[in-house]
């Protein structure tokens, strides 16, 4: 059950990471792509959540939690730097 | 033995609902129709689904090593702090660039409005090349 449950749910992570990557290329604007880009590292998360627990390790949680803080710090930055033209004043 | 069946169903629910929350959240991101409605799926329901996963693994290895694991209650706790922020910024980002939107998005917040400082033009020359406002001659008798 869990193993069918697995699946279906990878499946459906990696639709969201291709529906991602689209509005990635195609995002009319600059905000577009900065989003596209932010929901991609949660979903990538999950993935590798997903990979922890098919595999049945735990090794992969630190890569998830330096995932987690640096794509929060990068979308920070990148916002930042549209608003003010400057990252740290 | 039935206890671990029912453990396993809850799990198995737990995933399943978690990548559906997950891939309706990026469909609302690649399908809606402008920049402040795509905001809400990827913050809300992404956020929701992942959530739901990490619960998941973390009711899955707790069971198998039979002890709480605190690492993945680490990554939702700052995935939940942050994901509003980050939404705040980007939409402040949004406001910034004046992005375009379709008339059926709610609301007119004033960073999107025309300013209504200098949109009539004032005559040429100051103040002194206009016509004197005198007792005798009034501007309504013109």
């Amino acid at each position: 059950m869990l193993d069918i449950a697995l699946k279906i749910s990878l499946t459906l992570v990696m639709l969201a990471l291709l529906l991602n990557a689209f509005r990635l290329t195609v995002g009319p604007s600059l905000p577009d792509r900065i989003l596209a880009l932010d929901t991609m590292y949660v979903n990538s998360i999950a993935l590798i959540v997903l990979l922890g627990l098919w595999l049945g390790t735990k090794t992969y949680f630190e890569a998830a939690v330096l995932i987690a803080m640096l794509g929060f710090i990068g979308t920070v930055a990148v916002c930042k730097y549209l608003l003010r033209g400057d990252i740290i004043e | 033995m039935t206890l671990y069946v029912i453990l396993e169903a809850i799990i198995s629910l737990l995933l399943i609902a978690g990548g559906t929350f997950a891939f309706i959240g990026s469909l609302g991101m690649a399908h809606l129709r402008d920049f402040y409605m795509r905001l809400h799926g990827p913050t809300k329901a992404t956020t929701l689904g992942i959530g739901c996963i990490l619960i998941a693994s973390m009711g899955y290895f707790g069971i198998l090593n039979g002890q709480p694991v605190v690492q993945d209650m680490l990554i939702t706790l700052f995935l939940f702090i942050t994901a509003p922020v980050s939404a705040h910024l980007l939409a402040k980002t949004g406001l910034h660039l004046q992005l375009r939107y379709v008339d059926k998005t709610r609301g007119h917040p004033v960073e999107l409005q025309d300013e209504e400082v200098g949109q009539t033009p004032m005559s040429p020359g100051g103040p002194a090349d206009r016509d004197p406002v005198t007792l005798d001659k009034r501007p309504s008798d013109r």
